[in-house]
């Protein structure tokens, strides 16, 4: 039959339904189609924390957004085109993130009197029945009855059969975007290569719902969304956590030095152990701790040894390693820890993000216990600032503290993805030779004042280090007053040196000097450019730049923010980096802050920009 | 690493650092420093591959007076530390000094994970039964009923017994002897040394200042022969003034016996440090010495076991994986299974 097809330049889908219903895959497949296919995008998984939270319910579903298309893409988007709700719960949660005149396809299904009671709908009614849909498309389709009719005779069980539901949902959204099956096809076959049943059946039940498109006459548009403009080049899709993972890795085959990841399981930060361990063969070694500060200590002894020693966790876990870190300090021994953020205090909310351990990051320690701090924008961006929080760690004899979170961890991108040959160079000289007449000196500095790494191993450096203060330069034990001031402001003074190796800060979009400066720092990146981007268009003098170091700054940050009349500063918590900056620079920056376990909308902040700008 | 062929001597005056030593006049700690000094020359480590690694309390301080490398770390994570110096360096011979508040309050849990992972490592907890430097409180190993100054009316926690917390963890090597026994003292750290896997030694350290005299029954001349059982591989458990004591399993109960009159030494409990079940029983000697009809404290190896370390499997994992895919390559792994061309 005769169809349309209509070419946009972004949409924006939301998968939606139980844990159990397979929605992260689901969203995973098409944005790797899409990806492969050549357009921008960004995704956003959202989840609940319990592995298989109650079935039906609210608290139970799962989401998956994806944004993509053929100009260039900063967020998962602020409001879907289509939803795709698996059951009444799915719907129910995600339809007032649904655009007005937006497409909602339904597993009728999921709509029964049974999924009705359990997403507390009122006694008699059903959405799909009672018009409170009708500013929307409604595509209706029972994906449980069709995918049990495509997999009649296959000798599978009731409950295998319903496992595949999702994709039947994936096949018809293929078809929907005149999308190509074959990567998914491809995916399917490496993974249920050896239960041959089980992949035929997925594989037929994708026909079937890309078939079902194709045949049903309800629908008459098709839609393509052509490959996007953006920097030409190779890329590949990435994640947030593999990012950071990758990163490691790349620090560790450039220094030369062995890496050893310490750790100890945590949501959201655990897929960077999952990553990290796959890759044994660059000489890597992963290491399970008993506990959060095992994990941590077991990183210092291994960059006592001459590794590179790295810890990952999310706030809760970052808390019980301050005592560590401060260890770290104070033996001045490179260390990277990453945290990758979620909702706080306490247990908070493990699956959601927040920003709120910058705070945590810059003084969350007993004494005054300097250390640098760097933070991640994109999911991309993490592997570039993992890498640069090892060089950092390396050249300065310093730990390192990276800020992620949830969002970006969890989130998806296309990258253009550097080769080896493009990378700084990352350059170790381990101490060789004493340094003080007979005697080594192991705080003896340099003009970064760093102090020399001599590691076990080598011939006449053998040396003591604790945790006690020290003598300047000997390391011996110092109880001096004197010396504990003066080696107090050293290592103040070594990290605020840092400063001077690393680049100035440069807007992203808008001038140098102007009206009003967005100032923001991590996974704030997307939805700030975007709103800044859509503000500029509508005419109004807005920059935005982004900060991806926290301590120390940027040298020229002072000079930026003074050539701006204001400056905003939107933050997931309730302004931590703004408490900072004017400590630091006394402006009067104005706060966004929202703390709800989710992203700002670009709209949110281009709401801010325009109220501010009136 | 360089070749070097020939690993040059040293002697225990090259192990004195030039650090006053600062623990109390009289501590036990003193003679327990200068065994190790006495013992670690022998044993044909290079100087430069030794690490000492502490945590916090009076006994680590340790690190501060050994002319090795060393680390004063942070209390209780001494294993913590040296679990991913030993994983990192295999070729490190690395000694642990731990205490009883150190080892089994704090850093308990640190103290039973690495001797399950058995990385081989020596761990010296020196037991004194007392927080002495925050200056006398109980510690973990302290008596029910200890009268300190956080326990005026005395102490109601039960006390640990670390040998037998020891085996409960599958530790490979575990050990205990005592400050005021120098030749002694210098075997168990040889056979320490000497074990491949995580060596526990606990070792019944004197606080003169907070704790004198706790272990006094098993450690002075009027009382150590009739306390302290020596515990020799094949020998029969005996002890006493004369050697006339034994120690004979009834069942699974161990009893006190007179020798002569018809038990001879065969007859007694011959020690095998091989068997786990004996040396469970052994570890439960934990009586106090004032109590009628007790056992002898026990002194010496209690257990030890041939198993595989940590670190070597963690080294054939690598091996394993470079053999399957071949050394990483970084341009391949950036690059990932799938990517596509913008043009």
């Amino acid at each position: 039959m005769e169809r349309q097809n209509e070419v946009l330049d972004n949409v924006i889908i939301k998968f939606a339904g139980d844990s159990g219903d397979g929605m992260q895959l689901t969203g995973t497949q098409f944005t790797n189609t899409a990806a492969l296919f050549g357009n921008d995008l960004s995704t956003f998984p959202d989840y609940p924390a319990e592995i298989r939270a109650p079935q039906g319910t609210l608290a139970g579903v799962s989401g998956y957004q994806l944004h993509f298309g053929s100009v260039e893409i900063f967020t998962p988007g602020d409001y879907c085109d289509v939803l795709v709700a698996m059951n009444v719960a799915a719907l129910k949660a995600n339809i007032k993130n649904l655009r007005k005149g937006g497409i909602i396809i339904a597993n009728t299904d999921g709509f029964d009197t049974k999924n009705l009671r359990l997403a507390g709908t009122e006694e008699g009614k059903n959405p799909l029945d009672d018009g409170s849909l009708e500013n929307y498309r409604v595509i209706r389709m029972d994906v449980t009855k069709m995918t049990r009719a495509s997999l009649e005779g296959s000798g599978l069980g009731v409950k295998e059969i319903d496992r595949a539901k999702n994709m039947f949902v994936l096949g018809f959204l293929y078809w929907m975007y005149n999308r190509s099956m074959d990567h998914t096809e491809k995916f399917l076959e490496e993974k249920f290569g050896n239960k041959p049943d089980i992949l035929k059946a997925n594989l037929s039940v994708l026909k079937a719902g890309y078939n079902f498109g194709e045949t049903s006459e309800e629908f008459t548009t098709r839609y393509s969304i052509n490959p996007a403009k953006i920097a030409p080049g190779e890329y590949r899709s990435v994640m947030g956590n593999q990012a950071v993972a990758l990163g490691l890795i790349a620090a560790s085959c450039k220094s030369g030095l062995p890496l050893f990841y310490g750790t100890y399981p945590i949501t959201p930060a655990s897929d960077i152990l999952h990553e990290v361990s796959k890759h044994k063969n660059f000489g890597v070694k992963t290491f399970q701790a008993e506990d959060e500060i095992a994990a941590v200590c077991s990183a210092i002894g291994a960059s006592f040894g001459g590794a590179l020693g790295v810890t990952a966790s999310s706030g809760p876990g970052i808390a019980p390693k301050g005592e560590a870190i401060g260890l770290a300090i104070m033996l001045e021994l490179p260390l990277v820890i990453v945290n990758v953020q979620r909702g706080g205090p306490s247990t908070g909310l493990p699956t959601k993000t927040e920003q709120s351990d910058l705070m945590q990051a810059v003084f969350g320690r007993n004494g005054e216990a300097p250390m640098p701090v760097l933070s991640a924008s994109t999911p991309s961006e993490c592997f570039s600032m993992t890498y640069e929080a090892c060089r950092i760690a390396l050249a300065h004899m310093t730990p390192v503290m990276l800020l992620t979170d949830g969002y970006i961890a969890n989130g998806a991108e296309p990258w253009l993805f550097p080769s080896s040959a493009d990378l700084p160079e990352i350059k170790v000289t381990f101490a060789r030779e004493k340094n003080a007449g007979d005697k080594f000196y192991p705080y003896k500095r340099d003009e970064k004042l760093s102090r020399p790494w001599a590691i076990p191993g080598t011939k006449d450096l053998e040396h003591r280090i604790g945790g006690i203060e020290k003598q300047h330069e000997t390391g011996n034990i110092s109880y001096d007053p004197a010396n504990h001031e003066f080696m107090v402001r050293l290592r103040d003074s070594k990290i605020e040196k840092i400063s001077d190796y690393i680049p100035e800060l440069k807007t992203e979009v808008g001038p140098e000097k102007g009206k009003l400066l967005v100032l923001g720092w991590g996974s704030t990146y997307g939805a700030i450019k975007s709103a800044v981007i859509r503000s500029r268009n509508k005419g109004y003098d807005v920059s935005h730049a982004h900060l991806r170091y926290i301590r120390p700054f940027p040298k020229n940050l002072g000079e930026l923010l003074y050539n701006f009349e204001q400056v905003l500063i939107p933050e997931m918590n309730t302004g931590q980096l703004i408490r900072i900056l004017r400590d630091k620079y006394l402006i009067p920056a104005v706060g966004l802050n929202k703390i709800q376990g989710l992203p700002f909308k670009a709209e949110e902040i281009q709401n801010k920009i325009e109220e501010l700008m009136k | 690493m360089e070749n070097t062929p020939a690993i040059e001597k040293f002697t225990s005056k090259d192990l004195v650092t030039d650090q006053d030593v600062r623990w109390c006049p009289g501590c036990g700690d003193y003679s327990i420093l200068k065994q190790a000094q006495t013992v670690i020359p022998e044993l044909g480590i290079p100087r430069e591959n030794i690490v000492f690694i502490s945590g916090i309390g009076c006994s680590s301080r340790f690190p501060y007076y050994m002319e090795t490398y060393g680390m004063h770390s942070i209390h209780g994570r001494a294993t913590a530390i040296a679990s991913g110096l030993k994983a990192s360096r295999p070729e490190l011979s690395i000694w642990i000094v731990t205490g009883d508040g150190d080892g089994l309050s704090i850093g308990g849990n640190h103290t039973i994970h690495i001797l399950r992972r058995n990385f081989d490592v020596n761990i010296l907890l020196f037991n004194n039964e007392i927080y002495g430097l925050t200056k006398g409180q109980y510690s973990p190993t302290s008596e029910e009923g200890k009268v300190t100054k956080s326990t005026p009316m005395g102490s109601v926690d039960h006390p640990f017994n670390p040998v037998a917390l020891c085996m409960g963890a599958d530790a490979t090597f575990v050990a205990r002897s005592m400050d005021r026994d120098p030749k002694h003292l210098q075997s168990v750290l040889r056979r320490a040394h000497g074990h491949r896997g995580a060596s526990f030694v606990e070792i019944y350290q004197n606080c003169n200042v907070f704790n004198d005299g706790t272990f006094e029954a098993f450690t002075e001349k009027s009382s150590k022969k009739n306390e302290a059982l020596f515990m020799e591989q094949g020998k029969p458990l005996v002890f006493g003034e004369n050697m006339d004591k034994g120690i004979l399993l009834d069942g699974f109960k161990p009893v006190v016996v007179q020798t002569g009159n018809g038990i001879s030494l065969n007859d007694l409990w011959i020690h095998d440090e091989h068997d786990r079940v004996k040396a469970n029983i052994l570890s439960r000697f934990f009586d106090n010495p004032g109590m009628e009809h007790h056992l002898p404290r026990p002194f010496g190896v209690f257990y030890t076991e041939d198993r595989y370390c940590y670190e070597d499997r963690l080294e054939e994992q690598i091996a394993t994986m470079i053999q399957k895919k071949g050394e990483g390559d970084l341009d391949a792994l950036l690059k990932g299974r799938e990517t596509w061309t913008i043009n």
